[in-house]
Formats: structure tokens, C-alpha cells, sequence
């Protein structure tokens, strides 16, 4: 098995250009629309969960800020706080697959999500490996 | 006064217990949820009063979950039950239940990690807890994998003997899960494998049991104080465990004398030559170098290939292996590493560092990727 991270960017370069999908804001979605997309990925998470394939998921505030140490004493540096940028990341999702055939599949899956007038938004999901452990043969 | 529970009794006998209730024709899912059950009870129960048969006990107790189980079932049902779960009186039966409980957790339609996941608790004796720990995932998320398990198995007919090498490859992939936590899977899969050998007469099962114990043996040697990886050539070998690899060559000499070779057999074989040079300089490769044509003959891929290759740089030189690289993908894992080694090896230091750089781009785990980042760097400052 292998852990994998999924992104969600909202980050849309196909499907069908009449299409509104994510060109669209989520303020200007049907209430409808947003709970249909927003339960879309609860279902998403409750199948990975009954596959045994689910590790953990949390969505992200879109404005955050950069913080470093500056030299011992001194309170940290901040920078931002960042609007919300086309290098948003909405989500995360940490899914525990047989191979990297199945994390794709989950991806695509999880991309399918409706959006506006129920279509599938096709946004890419950024599939991350986790380093994994060392195996004990290698020889 | 309380005595303590010792684990590894209760790890022992939960493979017995299931085989047996199999055995009386209890359906798999129903009876690996009563062993469950029963073990949850002894650890509450035995602090206070440790039966006299443990395994018994841990039957009976089962049993009659079982039948609790089936109580919403039709009364008929559960007097067919009934009959045959009657607590055994005396001795419980002695049979050996370890392969046929293992086919069918390492039943061939699960995924690798299913069969992982079913093995461990099934026949491992391990609580759901504890493999969700070594794996790094929630444990719902474990539960669920291992019901998913236990019921694509379910009513599935049970293996056979042709479905040993599927139980061995799972054996195999556990062991190289190695030590992630509290639950040493390499000594779990070690455990197994000498139960599996203790109870079916095959030379391919003892060769596995001697590659885990040959690679076992080096394991102290195998990291830095820092966690760094150290490879086969550069490591202690005062620090091998001479005693585990005695016994390791022994097993394999038995199984080799059976005369029905097998990939197992050959990677021990492998493993065991690394084992007896008592330094790297002294490596006899040239048989190690048979060995592995042995295993392309036997069982070929393209990672036996690659290793090979290695094989070929250090018996006939870096130029012979390079070129016994030549026909391989270079998309291979551990391409670019075995690239790079060659290339140090004939001399040509500044693309054995590029390839390492470009190794530690694509290792899959930190331990190798740091390994091969420092040889990069070792080669360019040179």
C-alpha cells in the first residue's frame, strides 16, 4: 500500500466550454448546486472510506499567511495575510491505495464533483507520493 | 492476584482456534469475528484465572459466539449449529490449520494490501489497533479494509496446495514492511513463515523462512545511529547475527537438497553468499552471478534484470555491467541508482553523480533519497 496526497486547486483547463463549472465562482452557484457539490465529496470520502482506502481530509480556509523565524528573541515574520490566489489549495485528502493506478482513479473520480447546473467541474487534482519506508531487501 | 497475559500465547493460539472452528464448518467472516470476540474476552477474564487448556477455552468461548450470532437465525439453523460446536471434552485437536487459514487470507483475488491486513489478524493473532498503527492509517480505516477482506473470501473455496506461492508473496511483502512502530512486521512475518514451515513440508516455504532470516540477520548493520542507510558493502559485519544466519544456511541447504528449486530458494542462495563473505571485498559474485541466472531462468522480471546487472559490474566489470543494463527501461525503480553505481565504478565520476542526483529524485522513500543525495554530493565535490 501507499499514501498519497490529493490537491484540490480548482484548477480547470477542460470540459465542455459551455460549461460554466469553476469559470464560475462558488458565490454565484445555486445553494443547491454547492450542497450537491459539497455532499458529492462526502460521498467521495465515505466510499474511500469503505474500500478501506481513506486516511484523512480537511478543507482549507482560502487566506492564510507566511510566517518565518527571524533570529533568536524576536517574535516570527509575518507576510500576507494572502488573498486567495490561482495557487489556492481548498483541500486536502490523504488516501491509502494498492498502486498508483488506484490513487488516479480516485483523483478522477473526485474530480468529477458537480458544479454549476450539476456538470462534473473536471478540475485537476494534484496527486502527491508519500515517501514511503525503506523496504528491508533490496538486493 | 492477577498474572499477567503474555501476548505472544494469545498471538499463537488465534490461528488454532480459527482453523479449528473452519474446520467444523463455520463460515470464515462468522468465525474470525467470534476468534476476535473470544480474545477480547481471555484478555478481560485470563488476568484473574488463567484456564488450564487455554486453547479449549478459547473454542468454547468462540463457539458460543457463534451460535450467539446465529440466534436471529431460524431455530433450525441454530440447532445444526449447535451440534457442531459442542465443546470438544478433552484435548483439543492437534492438526495444523496454519496453510489452510493462510491461502485464504492470501486468497489470490485480494489486493496486496487486503491480504496484508487479513493475515496479520487472522493468522497473525493481531488486533485491528495494532496493524492500523504499523500501517499509518486510522483504524476504521483498517476495519473496514479487513471486513472488505474477509467478505470478498467469504464462500470462496478454500486454496490450494498450487496457492502456496500466493501465502508466500504476502509473507515476502510483509517482511519488507519492516519496523514502522510497536508492531515489528518483519519479526511478525518471520513468526509466520516458521509456523507455515513448522507445519507443511515445502522447500520454496523453508527458502523464504532462510532470505527473511539472511536478511534479518544484517538488519543491526543496516542503519547509521542517525538513520542513515548503509549500504551492503560499507556495513559492519561484526554486527551481522551470526547465529540467525547459521541457522538460516542450514534451512536452506535442506530445502536446495529437496531438489525442486524454486525463486526463494535462489534469492536466499543470493543472500546467503552476501552472508558468508566476511568482507565485501571478499563477496564471492561470480556464483552469486550464476545464481542470478538461475533466477531469470526460474522467475524473470525486470527487477530480477536490474539486479543482475550489478551482479555482472561487480564479476566480469562496471563496462559488462553497463552493458547488461543497456536492454532494461530506464524507467525501472532503482534504474538511474544502479546507473550511477556503474559509472562510479568505471570511472566516469561526473555522470555517476548526475545519475545520482537524478536517483534521489525518483527514490520512493526519504532513507534512500538522503543515501543517494550524499553519494551525488560525495562524487561532485570530489
Amino acid at each position: 500500500m501507499a499514501k498519497y496526497l490529493l490537491l484540490k486547486h480548482y484548477n480547470r483547463t477542460s470540459g465542455p466550454d459551455w460549461l460554466p463549472g469553476t469559470n464560475v465562482p462558488m458565490d454565484q452557484w445555486a445553494p443547491e448546486e454547492i450542497t450537491e457539490h459539497v455532499a458529492f465529496m462526502q460521498r467521495w470520502a465515505d466510499e474511500m472510506s469503505e474500500r478501506g482506502e481513506f486516511v484523512d481530509g480537511q478543507a482549507l480556509a482560502p487566506e492564510g499567511a507566511f510566517v518565518r523565524y527571524d533570529g533568536e528573541g524576536k517574535p516570527p515574520v509575518t507576510d500576507g495575510p494572502f488573498p486567495e490566489t490561482k495557487e489556492l489549495i481548498a483541500g486536502w485528502m490523504v488516501i491509502d491505495v494498492d498502486s498508483q493506478e488506484r490513487a488516479y482513479e480516485a483523483a478522477a473520480r473526485l474530480s468529477a464533483a458537480p458544479g454549476k447546473d450539476g456538470q462534473p467541474i473536471h478540475e485537476w487534482i494534484e496527486v502527491r507520493p508519500f515517501y514511503g519506508e525503506a523496504p528491508v531487501v533490496t538486493e | 492476584m492477577k498474572v499477567s497475559l503474555d501476548p505472544a500465547l494469545l498471538r499463537e493460539l488465534t490461528p488454532q482456534v480459527l482453523g479449528i472452528l473452519v474446520r467444523r464448518g463455520v463460515e470464515f467472516a462468522a468465525a474470525e469475528d467470534a476468534v476476535q470476540e473470544a480474545l477480547l474476552e481471555a484478555v478481560r477474564r485470563w488476568p484473574d484465572a488463567l484456564p488450564d487448556d487455554p486453547l479449549a477455552w478459547l473454542v468454547t468461548v468462540a463457539g458460543r459466539k457463534v451460535i450467539d450470532e446465529h440466534r436471529s437465525a431460524s431455530a433450525r439453523t441454530r440447532r445444526e449449529v449447535r451440534d457442531h460446536l459442542e465443546p470438544v471434552r478433552g484435548p483439543a485437536e492437534q492438526t495444523d490449520d496454519t496453510l489452510l487459514l493462510l491461502s485464504r487470507c492470501c486468497h489470490p483475488d485480494l489486493t496486496p494490501g487486503s491480504a496484508i491486513a487479513l493475515t496479520l489478524r487472522a493468522v497473525g493473532g493481531l488486533t485491528t489497533a495494532q496493524i492500523a498503527r504499523a500501517f499509518l492509517v486510522p483504524e476504521a480505516t483498517m476495519a473496514q479494509r479487513i471486513s472488505r477482506a474477509k467478505r470478498s473470501v467469504s464462500g470462496q473455496p478454500f486454496g490450494r496446495p498450487g496457492e502456496v506461492g500466493a501465502v508466500l508473496r504476502v509473507l515476502y511483502l510483509i517482511f519488507n514492511e519492516g519496523f514502522t512502530g510497536e508492531v515489528d512486521l518483519a519479526v511478525e512475518a518471520i513468526r509466520l513463515t516458521r509456523q507455515l514451515a513448522a507445519s507443511t513440508d515445502d522447500p520454496e516455504i523453508a527458502g523464504l523462512l532462510a532470505l527473511m532470516l539472511l536478511h534479518h540477520a544484517r538488519r543491526a548493520a543496516r542503519r547509521t545511529a542517525h538513520d542513515a542507510l548503509v549500504p551492503l558493502a560499507d556495513q559492519d559485519r561484526s554486527l551481522w547475527d551470526t547465529a540467525l544466519i547459521a541457522e538460516a544456511v542450514g534451512i536452506l541447504q535442506g530445502a536446495l537438497a529437496r531438489d525442486a528449486l524454486g525463486e526463494y530458494q535462489v534469492q536466499a542462495a543470493i543472500a546467503a553468499l552476501h552472508d558468508d563473505a566476511a568482507t565485501a571485498e571478499e563477496t564471492d559474485w561470480v556464483q552469486i552471478l550464476e545464481w542470478y541466472d538461475e533466477l531469470v531462468r526460474i522467475a524473470p522480471s525486470p527487477v530480477v534484470l536490474l539486479n543482475r546487472a550489478v551482479a555482472v559490474g561487480s564479476a566480469d566489470g562496471p563496462l559488462a555491467g553497463l552493458k547488461a543494463l543497456e536492454p532494461l527501461d530506464p524507467a525501472l525503480p532503482r534504474y538511474d541508482a544502479v546507473a550511477a553505481w556503474l559509472h562510479e565504478q568505471a570511472g566516469n565520476l561526473t555522470e555517476a553523480a548526475r545519475l545520482y542526483a537524478v536517483a534521489a529524485g525518483r527514490a520512493p522513500n526519504l532513507a534512500e533519497v538522503n543515501h543517494l543525495r550524499r553519494q551525488a554530493a560525495r562524487l561532485s565535490r570530489a
